[in-house]
Order: C-alpha cells, then sequence, then structure tokens
C-alpha cells in the first residue's frame, strides 16, 4: 500500500468514525452499514474485474452462500458467528473453485452468462432447500466477537467499515504482490504473459477465489445484522447491482469500488422524495453517470487532480 | 401418458418461441455492434403493455394497434440508439452493457408510471374452441405464437438474405472497417439494428400477451432467458437462437411438468452450463468465431 492510498484510508476511517457523532440518526448509519457491506462485494469484483479482466455476473451467489452457511451454523448448530463466518467462506471458496475451472476457459459474454447460471442456481438450491424455503428464515444471532456482541447500529457500522479497511489493505498488498504484477500483465496480454511462463489459469482461479470470499464474507456481515433472510436478497439483481457500482466508480481502482458502493446504496434512499418517478430517475441517473464518467468517478477524479497539479507546477 | 407429454411440449414450445424472438433480438444487435443488449427483455414488454393500451384502452383495430404498437416499439429501440449507444461510440462493451442495463432501469420507471403494477391482458387473436391433439388441449393463441415466431424467421432469414439493407448488416457484423470501406454507412445499420431487434420483442410480446399476461417487471427475467438461448445456440446464430430459444422453452416446462416446479429455471440453466463447457461457442457456432469476438 503506498502513501497516497494509506492517506485515503486514513480519510475514509475518519469520516467513518466521526459520522455516528455528526449524525445520530441511524436512518444514516444503517445506509452507512449497508454501504460498508456492498463495498466488500464491489471490492472483490473490482479485482476480478479491472486487474484480472473477468466478469461475474454471479457474485449474489457467493453472498447468498456467505449469509446462508454461517446463519445455519450459528443460529441452528450454535457455532461461534466468527466461526460460521470463516466457515461460510471455506464453502464459498470451494464454491468458485467449481465454477472457476471449468468457466475460466470461457471468454466475455460467455463467461458472463456462465456465472450468471451458477448465481441463479445458487439462488434456486436457496428457494428449494434452504431453511424457510421462498419466505425465508429469521432469529439469526448478531455478530459477536470473543463474547462482544454488536448490537447497536453504532457498533455495527464499525465492524462493517473494520472489515472493508482490512479487505482493502489486503487487496491493496495483494496487487502491490508478485501476483498483483502478474495479474496485470495477465490483463495486458494473455499470450505475452504466457510467454513469460505465468500459469494464467491459477492466477484467474486465485482471483475468483478472492472476490468470492469477499462476497461470503459481506453475505455473513449482511445476515448477523439484518437477522432475517430470503432467497430474494440474493438474485441476479443485486449481481447486476454490484457490478453497476464497480463501473461507476470505476473498475481501475480499488477507492472506485468503495466511492461506486456507497454512492449506488445512498441513491435510491435521496430518491424517495420522486415517489412513483424514483425507478426513473434512478436510471436516468445511473445512464448519465455511465455516459458521462466513462472511466469510472474514482480514476476520472485522480485524472483531473493530477491536471491541476500539472497546471500548478507549470505556473 | 402421450397426452401430458404433448402438452408439456406445446407448453414448452410456446414459451421457447418468445424466448426465441429475445434471442433473435439479441444476435440483430450482437451482430452490428457485438454489444449484448440488456434492455431487449423490455422491448417484449413494450409489445405487450402498448398491444393493450391501444386495443383496450383505446378500442382501436387489431391491426391499427399491431402497427402503432410496433411503431412505439421500433421509435424506442431508435431513441435508445441514437440517445444512447450512439453518442458513446465506446468500444468497452463492459461500459455498453451497462448502459444498456440502465437503459432498461429507465424502460421500467417509464413502464411502471404509466401502466402501474398491475398485469394486463387482452382476448386471443381469433375466438374459438381450444382443440385436440393426441389428447392434449392446444389453445388457439398457442399456434399463433409458434405461427408469429416462424414467420419472424424466415422474414429475418429473407432480410439478411435477399434485402440490400440485410446484406449490409451482414457484411458490418463480418468486418466492420470492411464494410465501412466499400461505402456501407455502419452507424445507420447500427440504428436499424436497433430498431428491427426492438420491433422483433414486441412482436413476442404482442403474441404471448392473451396467454401469459404481460406487467412492467417482467422484462430482466426475459432477458435473461432470451440471453441464454443466444448463448445456448451461439451468439451472433440466428438459427442458434431459435434452437437455443425451444430446447429451452421446453426444458423449463418438462421440468416442471415431470420433477417440479421449482425447479424449471435450474434444469435449463444446468444444460446451458454443460452445453457451454463441452462447446464452449454454442450449440452451432465455432470456436474460432467465439475466440474473434470477446470483451
Amino acid at each position: 500500500m503506498n502513501r497516497g492510498n494509506a492517506l485515503v484510508l486514513l480519510a475514509v476511517l475518519g469520516i467513518v468514525v466521526a459520522l455516528p457523532f455528526i449524525s445520530s440518526s441511524s436512518y444514516i448509519i444503517t445506509i452507512g452499514v449497508f454501504a460498508g457491506i456492498n463495498a466488500l462485494i464491489a471490492i472483490g469484483l473490482c479485482i476480478l474485474m479491472g486487474y484480472a479482466g473477468q466478469v461475474s455476473l454471479g457474485q449474489a451467489g457467493f453472498y447468498g452462500i456467505g449469509a446462508y452457511v454461517s446463519s445455519v451454523l450459528s443460529q441452528q448448530y450454535g457455532l461461534p458467528v466468527l466461526a460460521g463466518t470463516f466457515a461460510a467462506m471455506i464453502v464459498a471458496a470451494l464454491a468458485s473453485v467449481v465454477l472457476a475451472v471449468p468457466s475460466l476457459r470461457l471468454k466475455g459474454h460467455y463467461l458472463a452468462v456462465a456465472t450468471l447460471s451458477f448465481g441463479e442456481i445458487i439462488n434456486i438450491i436457496l428457494n428449494e432447500w434452504g431453511p424457510g424455503g421462498p419466505s425465508g428464515f429469521g432469529d439469526i444471532p448478531r455478530f459477536e466477537i470473543a463474547g462482544y456482541s454488536f448490537d447497536s447500529t453504532e457498533s455495527y457500522f464499525y465492524l462493517v467499515w473494520g472489515f472493508v479497511a482490512v479487505v482493502i489493505i489486503f487487496s491493496f498488498n495483494v496487487i502491490n504482490s508478485r501476483t498483483g504484477r502478474a495479474l496485470r500483465a495477465m490483463h495486458g496480454s494473455e499470450l505475452a504473459s504466457k510467454a513469460m511462463g505465468l500459469d494464467i489459469t491459477a492466477l484467474k482461479i486465485k482471483v475468483f477465489i478472492l472476490s468470492a470470499v469477499y462476497a461470503s464474507l459481506a453475505g455473513s456481515l449482511y445476515a448477523h445484522y439484518v437477522t432475517f433472510i430470503s432467497p430474494g436478497s440474493f438474485t441476479l439483481f443485486y449481481s447486476i447491482l454490484v457490478l453497476m457500482m464497480a463501473v461507476i466508480g470505476g473498475i481501475t481502482n480499488l477507492w472506485g469500488a468503495v466511492a461506486g458502493a456507497v454512492l449506488i446504496t445512498i441513491l435510491p434512499e435521496l430518491l424517495r422524495s420522486f415517489e412513483e418517478f424514483d425507478v426513473l430517475v434512478y436510471g436516468l441517473i445511473l445512464t448519465l453517470c455511465l455516459m458521462f464518467f466513462r472511466k469510472g468517478l474514482v480514476p476520472l477524479l485522480i485524472e483531473r487532480v493530477r491536471m491541476i497539479r500539472g497546471a500548478l507546477a507549470r505556473n | 401418458m402421450l397426452t401430458i407429454f404433448l402438452q408439456f411440449l406445446f407448453s414448452g414450445l410456446t414459451v421457447g418461441a418468445v424466448y426465441a424472438l429475445v434471442g433473435m433480438g439479441f444476435n440483430i444487435i450482437y451482430n452490428a455492434t457485438s454489444i449484448i443488449n440488456l434492455a431487449q427483455g423490455e422491448f417484449v414488454v413494450i409489445g405487450g403493455l402498448m398491444m393493450w393500451f391501444f386495443t383496450d384502452s383505446l378500442h382501436l383495430p387489431f391491426f391499427q394497434s399491431v402497427l402503432l404498437t410496433l411503431l412505439t416499439a421500433g421509435l424506442v429501440g431508435l431513441l435508445m440508439e441514437r440517445l444512447t449507444i450512439k453518442p458513446l461510440k465506446s468500444t468497452d462493451l463492459l461500459l455498453m452493457i451497462m448502459i444498456t442495463i440502465s437503459v432498461s432501469i429507465v424502460l421500467r420507471g417509464i413502464l411502471s408510471f404509466k401502466f402501474g403494477k398491475d398485469p394486463y391482458g387482452y382476448p386471443a387473436f381469433t375466438e374459438g374452441e381450444p382443440f385436440e391433439l393426441g389428447g392434449a388441449i392446444i389453445q388457439q393463441q398457442t399456434l399463433w405464437v409458434i405461427g408469429i415466431t416462424a414467420l419472424c424467421i424466415v422474414l429475418l432469414f429473407l432480410f439478411y438474405n435477399k434485402t440490400i439493407i440485410g446484406k449490409a448488416m451482414r457484411a458490418c457484423a463480418f468486418d466492420t472497417t470492411a464494410a465501412q470501406l466499400v461505402g456501407i454507412n455502419v452507424s445507420q445499420m447500427v440504428m436499424i439494428s436497433f430498431v428491427l431487434s426492438a420491433i422483433v420483442g414486441a412482436v413476442g410480446g404482442i403474441a404471448i400477451t392473451p396467454i401469459s399476461l404481460m406487467e412492467y417487471d417482467k422484462g430482466p427475467m426475459l432477458a435473461v432467458k432470451g440471453f441464454c438461448a443466444a448463448i445456448m445456440g451461439g451468439l451472433g446464430r440466428g438459427r442458434g437462437a431459435v434452437i437455443g430459444g425451444f430446447i429451452i422453452g421446453i426444458l423449463e416446462s418438462m421440468t416442471a411438468g415431470y420433477i417440479h416446479s421449482g425447479l424449471k429455471d435450474a434444469v435449463a440453466l444446468i444444460i446451458l452450463l454443460l452445453v457451454l463447457y463441452l462447446r464452449p461457442a454454442g450449440i452451432l457456432g465455432s470456436s474460432a468465431a467465439a475466440r474473434l469476438r470477446r470483451f
């Protein structure tokens, strides 16, 4: 993690710590919790798309695995929530390997449809065989670490964003490691990196696992926050929503994923006042964002800052 | 035994026909632009809902309503291309797909504002008793759906093979730069592809609504099924989408009938995955073509 990113992280954490003091409204903090949960999945998708050049329309499947596995283990088998969350991550990782090994031979639209099918199949499994079927189940224990239960919204907000910070630091380290450099080489030219002796397939699978584990973690955090889950939360629409977050924020920068997640989580709340127009306005804003900030908000912002800096340096 | 089988087969063919039309719509745009238009399902919904609007709400005669509905859908396709696809001129396919998704949200917003969340339907094209085939009861509208789909396939085939514009569109699909060099107006072809694809989708909507009703949010599900149909047959292959659509439709209806209705989507998707793994370019696609077109 370089100095610039460390500073951004500090700034973000500063805002996170300050927010509950600025606003006592639990409504705003709750939106903050969901923004953080969405950010976790978007970060995974960002690495997968922006750095490994693979697309996934099945992230909701891993999100669902995370939510269901840790909920069932903690509620019905009395396992500690943290242990359940880890178990869910392992299950998601295994599922991602099962999906990735045959799928990563596919490219572009074909890969998109393979991941989409996977996500939908997971959703159907949850519908048919998940506890409570289509109506889901409740009484899921709140998240707790070493006996401390995160009951208040504020504490949960800090917990989720703490995880976001850890995941961001970990991800930047991955990107700047040997694997990360290999990933960027692969994104540049698969053929050339193959010729340099990189094991492309193994790389792709690793990134796929990473993004699945992030999504699973987000799913567990979601389930232990709302304490009631049903398959309706883990559909293709959610996968597309996360994809939208990553693309609008900018897939070439991890902060893009965070910014996109925060924006798209807040947007529908801001549009409540439009009542029956809300879907229309929401769609229009997304369309305009995509059309005018093609590279994504964060990469565009960085470009602008550099331009201004360059202009200042010249004067 | 055979009776039940036939019953399931016909309901599968009916659904499959709509998937085939949506799949063909995907291919029309994909061939001209390499874009996957995920607003394709909304065209079907526009077809069904506008047809209801013209016949049941404005009480216009049948053929005028059909014409006006297709005109509306074509106009929506045209506006979509001119307002979002053309100004971007982007080759970033992920961005283009996201644009089509956001346009589909806009269209859903407009549809839900105009029509609300209720399902709409209108009477079948021809009145009359359903007839029997080997013991299975077949509604007349079912035959209309299948017949209209067949007609669309034939017309599209003639369009692509016999008309100058159709041939020009095929040239664009083969090599855009070369097409431009021989004087084909590529931008116009892209526009036509959106209009055509919207009309094909709307035809499906008009035909299926008397059987299955139509509501504003049916689009995404139809788009996913049509996309799967196009992929199963090999993206960009007109015949492929038709075969893929019917396979998915029949699989769904057989699974719902013989196994369990909750699993109908799962079986179709698992078969789709197997097809992809065994033949990565689809049933009819060649692997060389799949390598050429990518994100």
